[in-house]
């Protein structure tokens, strides 16, 4: 009998490992919805409105996929994942695509069996700590209590960094941000610690942002990307295009405003073949609509630059700069190859 | 009269086996039988080829890898250079700590509540009453959230114990500091400790040892001169007076061997962020047990209740008819019959909080859940193997338990001749 509900565990178990399916593309049109995995609620990147709309960073690429497959930003649905439970969900195909800061790594890409679509995000791992601790730096942490996201890179990192830099520290492990938060605040840790970025969109949401600041070390590489299930090369093309098309059209001055106009035809043939006015049909070749390109910039609301300044830029709460993030013209890392 | 010397020997006919009353309930087992069989071969053939089409294999070698992450609570010695296994075994552990220290507080608080529901005091019964009815009908996940929010939101942070004008202040001499984030408590230690004995999977303190056999030998030397007074008190009718033999063995031995052992306690110290020196035992471990315990106990009285109430008034009569006073009716009379009808429900209750225990995450404590479930399937991806491993630890734990409280309550069971 033990044997059997053992055996029986055992496949019950096998189940949910779940359904790989060869052709996602399929799927999402037949469904005519695009299944998207993102953040449980991260002001900025992927957080719902009081009437349940999504918005944000992550968002827009989903948005972006949405209009381009289905030619209707709005037909997506969004399943929110926490850091344990978002690779269970890609993996056995209730998502997808994940949209959720997730860090672009060698084990998870070769070992996890996903792929990365490319990195939407260059981020690096950071501590915020309340301005009253009189803390400068993160070296100064020898003893602290940290709070930290379980099932993320940043467990590994902050193991890393103390162990190189011989202090200790004594973990909180929590379950999503808001908790991280609540934690934080109530002083059950000293230090908070995630991606730079999701570091200042949990700031933007505090009551008295000014009373914390958050420590000029950056511990890790953090390039956060999209992702899709490995063996779907189709299904993965379309993800790296999409997001390139966003970076590629603010490096050609293509935006929300102008896209209509340009989308007749202009002198640049880079652009005409991006949003499919010449000749060259581009989307054919990834099984979409001749005007793909134009129909995901318009769904994610604008160009990388203008979904960048709309929801985590320097005039919002979130208040990031472009850093790293800026076009290589720029002095920063996005560089799309080129639509040819 | 005639009496037929045996039926005639009938052949055996394939149609018999659905129509003969004595072969149908066996075709009809070796049916559903080979039904279930091939249900479950389709389930595991079904695991394989998805597993196959993901390009996974289904490996333990990930146990052996550098886990890489820390664990707030460790009871065997761990660092982030360890094994996953490694960390499997203090999550284990983590859980078994939580788990016996639910059991214990549960049962001697269950006992209690469960004889005062019977208590003809009308007030103290209608309070017990209400206090099982709120912590039984309200979910588990409930209980231990609201602890530890209670412990995280209304203690002070170590910080306030800082300075020349504290906000907070330890309690108990100042040896006892309760803060957001774990209680500070004294580390007992030994200056001149025996060391420690290395068991391959953790280190077993020497001086813990010796304190165990010596407090079992006292243990015994006390029952050997309490058996020497009733031999004398049968032979003589006199008892010969023991308490201050009794008190000596009990406690003299373990005085000289803490004296020898150079007992101490070193009080807990704000250094730094937080306090050190001494032991400090996390929030998430004492909202989890607060919560477990609370909730189980409601369930134990109500077992102990109707243990109690399942024997008849008659026996208390009975046995008091016999001149036996109130304490001896309830230990000789009523508790070992009561006992057959509250030991096995009481087994499930224990089951049930070794389960629960996997709640522990919601509060941040690393418990089997913590670790192997959490962090590391999270790290290798390994979901499949580290939810069957789990699956079969818990199972592993539950029988064990199981096993053992059956044995106990072959013991105290009622003979019956």
């Amino acid at each position: 009998m033990k044997n059997t509900v053992f055996l029986g565990t055992l496949a019950a178990a096998g189940l949910v490992a779940g359904f790989a399916s060869a052709a996602t593309l399929d799927d999402v049109k037949a469904r005519g919805e695009l299944n998207c995995g993102v953040n449980t609620g991260l002001v900025g990147f992927a957080a719902p409105d009081a009437n349940g709309n999504w918005s944000g960073f992550d968002v827009a690429i989903c948005r972006a996929m949405a209009a381009a497959v289905l030619g209707d930003a709005s037909k997506v649905r969004f399943v929110p994942t926490t850091g344990q439970t978002r690779f269970t969900a890609l993996a056995s195909g209730e998502v997808d695509i994940l949209s959720r800061n997730t860090t672009w790594t060698f084990s998870r890409d070769a070992d996890l069996k996903f792929t990365f679509t490319g990195v939407n995000y260059y981020d690096g791992q950071g501590f915020m700590v309340n301005k009253a601790l009189g803390v400068t730096s993160a070296k100064e942490l020898d003893g602290a209590t940290i709070c930290i996201q379980t099932g993320t890179t940043t467990e590994l990192n902050l193991a890393d960094f103390f162990k190189s830099n011989n202090m200790n520290y004594d973990p909180v492990p929590i379950e999503t941000n808001a908790e991280g938060e609540q934690q934080f605040l109530a002083g059950a840790c000293d230090a908070y610690t995630t991606d730079a970025s999701g570091l200042a969109a949990t700031r933007a949401a505090f009551a008295n942002p000014d009373e914390y600041v958050i420590l000029p070390e950056i511990i890790s590489k953090e390039p956060l990307g999209p992702l899709v299930r490995q063996g779907d090369d189709q299904w993965a093309d379309i993800g790296r295009w999409t997001l390139n098309a966003l970076i590629a059209a603010e490096e050609y001055g293509v935006t929300s405003a102008n896209i209509e106009e340009l989308s007749k035809g202009t002198d640049n043939p880079e652009i005409n073949r991006l949003l499919g006015a010449g000749e060259d049909n581009l989307g054919a070749m990834l099984g979409l609509e001749k005007d793909w390109a134009k129909k995901a910039i318009i769904g994610a609301g604008g160009n990388y630059g203008e979904i960048f300044a709309a929801t985590i830029g320097e005039s919002t709460p979130i208040g990031l700069a472009r850093g790293l993030n800026a076009q290589w013209t720029q002095g920063g890392l996005l560089y799309s190859p080129p639509f040819r | 009269m005639a009496t037929a010397t045996g039926a005639p020997k009938a052949s055996f006919r394939l149609s018999m086996l659905l129509y003969d009353t004595r072969y149908r309930s066996m075709t009809i087992q070796v049916v559903v039988l080979l039904l279930f069989m091939a249900g479950v071969a389709w389930l595991v053939d079904n695991t394989i080829r998805n597993l196959e089409t993901l390009g996974k294999d289904f490996s333990y070698g990930f146990l052996w890898n550098r886990a890489g992450y820390d664990i707030n609570q460790t009871l065997v010695q761990y660092s982030n250079d360890s094994t996953h296994a490694r960390a499997m075994l203090v999550g284990l552990l983590n859980t078994l700590l939580v788990a016996f220290m639910s059991c214990a507080a549960a049962t001697v608080l269950g006992l209690i509540i469960g004889v005062l529901r019977l208590s003809p005091n009308w007030i103290i019964g209608r309070l017990t009453t209400v206090y099982v009815e709120v912590f039984r009908n309200i979910p588990v996940l409930l209980w231990i959230l609201v602890a530890y929010a209670i412990f995280t939101e209304v203690m002070p942070p170590p910080n306030a114990f800082r300075g020349d004008t504290p906000t907070a202040s330890m309690i108990l001499f100042d040896s006892v500091a309760l803060t957001n984030r774990y209680t500070a408590v004294p580390d007992p230690l030994f200056s001149r400790s025996l060391g420690n004995i290395d068991l391959g999977l953790f280190l077993v303190s020497v001086d813990l040892l010796a304190i165990i056999v010596v407090i079992t030998g006292s243990i015994l030397a006390n029952r050997a001169i309490l058996a020497r007074a009733t031999r004398v008190q049968n032979a003589t009718g006199i008892r010969p007076v023991t308490w201050w033999k009794s008190l000596a063995v009990l406690v003299l031995p373990l005085l000289l061997l803490l004296v020898a052992l150079g007992f101490h306690v070193e009080r807990p110290q704000l250094r730094g962020f937080n306090f050190t020196g001494g032991i400090n035992v996390s929030n998430s471990l004492m909202a989890l047990w607060l919560g477990l315990t609370l909730y189980t106990t409601a369930f134990i009285a109500e077992i102990v209740r109707a243990g109690i109430a399942s024997v008849s008034h008659g026996q208390t009569e009975a046995a008091f008819a016999l001149g036996l006073r109130p304490g001896h009716t309830m230990r000789l009379v009523i508790l070992p019959q009561a006992l057959r009808v509250i030991v096995p429900p009481l087994i499930s209750q224990y089951l049930n909080i070794t389960k629960n225990s996997s709640l522990a995450i919601a509060v941040g404590y690393m418990d089997l859940r913590g670790t192997l479930g959490g962090i590391t399937l999270n790290q290798t991806g390994r979901e499949l193997e580290a939810v069957l491993l789990m699956m079969l630890i818990y199972l592993a734990i539950s029988l064990v338990i199981s096993g053992v409280m059956n044995l106990y309550n072959n013991s105290v069971k009622l003979k019956e001749r």
